[in-house]
């Protein structure tokens, strides 16, 4: 290693690279939820506890959204990489990293989800029905405002989750921490970038985990366990 | 009113079929308060989610104010629903709701416009006693108010029925009198037809009119509460009233001597009040109390007494208070003239 590199040089390389691994996590949670909640409500109501059982139904989306989950992400990513060139003609760059994220995201959200709403007391549900209230109606006003708090925290382990891919994704097709680190840190022998790199990429997932807490605890209703 | 008809319900689980229902059947007349009762598993809870319309019986027929209801399905079952309130076994309120918010969730179903809404809310919780409530979160309230929450939200969209399955387990006496309390107004002031499923016999002679006994799926007695004590032979009759023997371990004048023992029951002012002195005087017996008290069912003093009797006119007493509607039940009297 030769001259150590100057911290304004440093943060001019990391400062784009937070904002790109930021907006990789970010685009990629909110396609997971908008994708992934749909997906988990479906698997949870024709799940045997559902409102609506469709054994049949259930085992294949379940199989699905399990063997997506599975796949190691890396093997995801190069994988994916060709599709992504067809899809938006480059697999290079933070945009080109989210498609991947992305297809990560939404079994993993969905898997979460569905765990969250079955965790939604039965008795509630059953009283719901007995109003007469709509399938749509209890999916929205009970099932998903009573897992609200499970959800916000779903949402948070799935960006946390996705952190550490877009680190990944970033190293191999380019932006964010993850390639700073790798590309300017690791490979060029800077000691200074690779672990300024890997601190942010700390602080940012401590960040969301902290706003996620703060997130929860304004929406949740219940009774907080004090004096434990 | 609610009609049931040889309801029948059988659940198979690993090759084991349990009949919780047995070819049940039962009416429960416009605003009138039906208790059932019956041992844990006698089939009290899948009565009411028939009737409740959350499980389908395998045959027999549900009808309330006269249509059936079994084979509803879709906009026109969720309708139906809306026509029964229901108290379900257990904590039932959403917790991420306040009290208001719960009690809004049936009017909200209905499709009621907000502004109507939110006063349906307040005259509810006014009903129920919790105005002062309204804003706060379920595991904020004590039990007796989350279960009034639950009874006002079974009102909210004007029901013609109400099902409580054990609305007061769980709760102590004080707090079962507040939940009775808000029962019984639903009956007196919204005229709303009520069927309550209980173990408590204190919730049977406090609001109920009439009361059915489950056992293993089959009614095996049904009747008027009132009609039911002074039967001897009903078992539910006798559980209701008070205890005779209990008394007489106390009872001071173990020592004496009586011409007559028997069992009297008694029901209503009149007769609780001033007969057995009446017979007393009348036929000039001396009549002395061995055991047993008084209760209520509903507004009806009711009492059970087990009298001694010594004098010479003592049968003709016993037949005129027979003639006055008094039960009597004759005790067979031992070698020493106390009961055996
Ligand atoms: N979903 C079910 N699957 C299988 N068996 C059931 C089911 N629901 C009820 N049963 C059986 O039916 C019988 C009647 O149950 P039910 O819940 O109606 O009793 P209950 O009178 O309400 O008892 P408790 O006083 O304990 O609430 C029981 O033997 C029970 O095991
Ligand atoms: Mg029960």
């Amino acid at each position: 290693m030769s001259d150590v590199t100057p911290w304004s040089e440093v943060l001019e390389l990391v400062r784009p690279a937070t904002v790109e691994t930021i907006y990789m996590v970010l685009m990629s949670t909110l396609v997971g939820v908008v994708g992934g909640l749909p997906l988990g409500v479906w698997l949870h109501m024709t799940s045997p506890v559902g409102l609506t059982p469709k054994p049949l139904l259930h085992r294949v989306l379940g199989a699905i959204v399990d063997v997506t989950r599975s796949i190691p992400f890396v093997v995801l990513l190069v994988v994916v990489g060709s599709l992504t060139r067809l899809l938006m003609g480059q697999a290079f760059g933070s945009s080109a990293a989210i498609v991947p994220l992305a297809i990560a995201a939404v079994p993993f959200f969905a898997r979460l989800t569905s765990n969250a709403l079955r965790e939604v007391d039965s008795a509630i549900v059953e009283a719901a029905v007995t109003t007469g209230a709509s399938k749509f109606r209890i999916v929205w006003t009970v099932l998903l405002s009573e897992a609200r708090a499970a959800l916000v925290g779903a949402v948070g382990v799935t960006m946390l989750a996705l952190i550490g891919y877009a680190a990944m994704a970033g190293a191999i097709a380019g932006g964010g921490l993850g390639a700073t680190a790798i590309l300017d840190g690791y490979n060029a022998y800077d000691d200074r970038v690779l672990y300024v790199s890997v601190v942010l990429l700390g602080v940012l997932a401590w960040g969301m985990q902290l706003l996620t807490d703060w997130v929860t605890k304004l929406v949740d209703r219940r009774r907080a366990v004090t004096n434990v | 009113m609610i009609t049931v008809e040889n309801l029948t319900k059988t659940f198979t689980q690993s090759n084991t079929s349990v009949a919780a229902l047995d070819d049940v059947s039962l009416e429960v007349p416009d605003g009138s308060v039906c208790g059932v009762v019956g041992t844990s598993g006698a089939g009290k809870s899948t009565l009411a989610r028939c009737i409740a319309l959350l499980e389908k019986p395998d045959t027999g027929a549900i009808r309330v104010d006269g249509t059936d209801l079994v084979s509803l399905e879709g906009s026109k079952l969720r309708a139906a629903r809306r026509r029964i309130g229901v108290v379900p076994q257990g904590d039932s309120l959403l917790r991420q709701r306040t009290a208001a918010g719960n009690v809004a969730l049936p009017l909200e179903s209905a499709k009621v416009p907000a502004a109507q809404r939110r006063s349906r809310v307040a005259e509810l919780l006014d009903l129920v006693g919790l105005s002062d409530k309204a804003s706060v979160y379920p595991d904020h309230l004590s039990g007796g108010q989350r279960q009034r929450v639950a009874v006002a939200r079974a009102l909210a969209a004007k029901p013609s029925v109400l099902l409580a399955d054990e609305p007061t387990s769980a709760l102590d006496p004080a707090t079962t009198d507040s939940v009775l309390t808000v029962l019984e107004r639903a009956r007196s002031e919204l005229g709303v037809t009520v069927l309550v499923v209980t173990h408590d016999m204190a919730v049977v002679r406090r609001i109920a009119d009439d009361v059915a006994v489950l056992e293993q799926g089959r009614v095996v007695e049904h009747g008027k509460v009132l009609d039911l004590v002074s039967e001897p032979g009903s078992r539910i009759g006798s559980t209701l009233l008070p205890e005779t023997d209990q008394a007489s371990v106390l009872r001071p004048d173990s020592g004496q001597q009586h011409d007559v023992v028997a069992e009297v029951v008694l029901v209503g002012f009149a007769a609780v009040g001033a007969l057995l002195p009446e017979a007393s005087s009348r036929f000039g017996v001396e009549l002395s109390i061995l055991g047993g008290g008084l209760t209520r069912l509903g507004d009806t003093p009711v009492a059970k007494f087990r009298v001694g009797l010594s004098g010479e006119r003592s049968e003709s007493a016993l037949k005129w208070m027979i003639e006055r509607d008094a039960h009597v039940r004759r005790a067979p009297v031992s070698v020493d003239g106390v009961a055996a």
